[in-house]
């Protein structure tokens, strides 16, 4: 019990800090840095990404439909429960398929702005 | 019967209209109006505004003229919300813009490419209000008697009325019912027709029938069935009546939602039409733009059928009555803004411009069917503003001339061809189709023209464009900055 307690160093891996940005991610958005710059361009690649995904899905879709009534003309007149196969897709199934989509879209959508403000809002 | 639910619903709308006087409309009002708004409200003004009288009466009439394909109206006319909602409706509310001149102003930030978008949308607005009013006058006629011009003025008139008196457009709420009136006036009168042919034994068409089969009954079905998916799909965004609505979002987030709302709401009311078209073929009905209101009279038959065609009757005044009042407002909008000084006095005199050019051309132009002649004003829509709206959301290169070019070029090919259309030009041949369906070819041109002059001209890329991107995407809930541009209220 003599003496004074011994002496410990504290450090710490200060990786947290090490990695995090002068400012705020805003102030980079803000003013146009290239840092703010890659962000922006991420964001809008990613949206822009989802939507030509969708954009071409709904393109096979609804630009393959004429297509296969021309090359199998057999599809024309073909029967689906006693009605004609094209007057059950183009007149029903069709509007379910456009809502589905959009439901997913919107989903998607929200769920990158999420991650994008979280990104930018955690820094 | 019929007579007196049109005098209904004149009635109403004029009576909406009158007490609508005290309420201002301008873009804060609007804003204001957003916070309590919801998507489901929302979305039902869009389509109560949307569905105009070629998804009332035309897409059967259509349907019974040319056969299945017209089945790619009604989806090209809901799959347009599908493409707008992927590719512009968040941004679009993001950026604040009131009216799409006002979106290329922002974006742009070139009075110039403003002022061609607005004769753009003024042009869009004529082309899709004049048959609006031929209609009126062909319905009228049906049930009156009356010369064909008189519907189409008593339309008009009202139309005028209530937009120069500033009622019935601000008012979210009318417009939602007028999408829930029209839906009723179609479904109920539906149900007993399908009761009727219940009990006549499900009668079918002859066997072999070449009129239920895709690719038949046109001169080039195959070109006219992708013009026409072109057009529908790509227009729907480029409406000038539609775009309006999307301010009333207090969000991106909101517009999206509203949309998916607007795609299931148009989704259920277009499944309709179809059976309308099936049903007058089946019964051996004329081919004519009126056959919705004379196939229940044909089906029931006595009171009933008296009764459920003056409910159709009165689904068919609310279209033809929303969907122009809607219009006027956004042509008068934009003639008084950007093409006369701009005020209150400005606002009469572009109102009664924004009706009496349509009315007139309604009465010179040849008689077409209503869905064709909206159909070219889709198409109009989709070689100008839709190239101008998916290039200004997500491509940072555009540039003022290359938008202007684009804008000219694809809009001004549209506009001749619908003129040539309208007036008479060719109906047969390979250039009948082409000018008859021109999106085929005017869409690729706009988009062309629009990307190759603005990689020729890379120094006039406007100078705000990345703030401007900044403020098309970025989540409300970040605090950015997002400029300080704000559309010019009326």
């Amino acid at each position: 019990m003599t003496g004074k307690p011994r002496r410990v160093v504290v450090t710490s891996p200060r990786t947290a800090a090490a990695r995090r940005p002068r400012h705020p991610l805003t102030r980079e958005i803000d003013e146009q840095t290239r840092l703010g710059e890659v962000y922006m361009r991420s964001l809008v690649r990613t949206q822009f990404r989802l939507a030509l995904f969708v954009c071409t899905l709904l393109a096979c879709l609804v630009g393959g439909l004429p297509l296969l009534f021309l090359l199998v003309p057999d599809l024309r007149s073909a029967q689906l429960l006693g009605l004609p196969l094209p007057w059950v897709v183009l007149a029903g199934l069709i509007y379910p398929a456009f809502i589905a989509g959009a439901w997913l879209y919107v989903w998607q959508a929200e769920r990158n702005e999420r991650d994008f403000a979280d990104l930018v809002e955690r820094q | 019967m019929s007579i007196a639910a049109v005098v209904v619903v004149v009635l109403a709308a004029i009576l909406i209209g009158a007490f609508g006087i005290r309420m201002s409309r301008t873009t804060s009002d609007f804003y204001v109006a957003s916070r309590t708004v919801s998507p489901l409200w929302n979305a039902s003004a869009i389509g109560g505004e949307y569905l105009s009288a070629a998804s009332f009466l035309g897409i059967a009439g259509l349907l019974i003229t040319y056969g299945a394909d017209m089945l790619w109206l009604p989806v090209g006319w809901t799959g347009g919300y599908l493409v707008l909602l992927v590719l512009v409706s968040a941004p679009l509310r993001r950026s604040g813009a009131y009216t799409l001149p006002d979106f290329a102003e922002a974006r742009l930030e070139s009075m110039a490419v403003r002022r061609a978008s607005s004769v753009l949308v003024v042009l869009i607005g004529w082309f899709y209000l004049m048959p609006q009013f031929q209609s009126a006058g062909l319905v009228f006629r049906t049930i009156t008697g009356a010369p064909e011009w008189a519907g189409g003025l008593v339309v008009a008139g009202v139309v005028a009325a209530n937009v120069l008196s500033g009622g019935m457009r601000s008012i979210t709420f009318v417009q939602a019912f007028q999408y829930w009136l029209k839906l009723t006036a179609l479904a109920v009168p539906l149900v007993f027709m399908l009761l009727a042919w219940r009990s006549d034994g499900f009668p079918g068409l002859p066997p072999g029938d070449p009129w239920a089969l895709p690719l038949h009954g046109r001169e080039h079905p195959l070109y006219e069935t992708y013009s026409l998916i072109l057009a529908t799909f790509l227009g729907t965004m480029g409406l000038p009546h539609v775009l309006v609505r999307f301010y009333t979002n207090p969000d991106g987030r909101a517009a999206r939602r509203t949309t998916l709302v607007v795609l299931t709401l148009l989704g259920a009311f277009y499944l309709m039409p179809a059976i309308y078209g099936y049903l007058g073929r089946v019964y051996g009905l004329p081919a004519t733009d009126t056959v919705v209101l004379t196939l229940p009279g044909r089906l029931v038959g006595g009171v009933g059928g008296e009764l459920l065609t003056a409910l159709i009757t009165a689904g068919a005044f609310a279209a033809f009555l929303s969907t122009s009042s809607g219009l006027t407002v956004s042509v008068a909008g934009v003639i008084a803004q950007d093409i006369l000084r701009g005020g209150v006095r400005s606002f009469r005199v572009a109102t009664v411009l924004a009706v009496v050019v349509p009315f007139a051309l309604a009465g010179t132009a040849r008689s077409l069917p209503v869905a064709t002649v909206v159909g070219l004003a889709f198409a109009v829509a989709a070689s100008s503003f839709c190239p101008l709206l998916v290039l200004g959301i997500w491509w940072r290169r555009l540039t003022t001339v290359g938008a202007m070019s684009g804008l000219l070029l694809g809009g001004g090919l549209a506009c001749a061809a619908v003129l040539a259309t309208i007036t008479g030009g060719p109906d047969t041949g390979w250039m009948g189709a082409l000018l008859s369906q021109p999106a085929a070819w005017t869409v690729p041109i706009s988009f062309a023209v629009m990307v190759v002059v603005s990689l020729l001209t890379p120094s006039r890329v406007p100078a705000g464009v990345a703030r401007t991107m900044v403020r098309l995407h970025t989540p409300e809930r970040l605090n950015v900055d997002r400029g300080d541009w704000r559309p010019r209220s009326l």
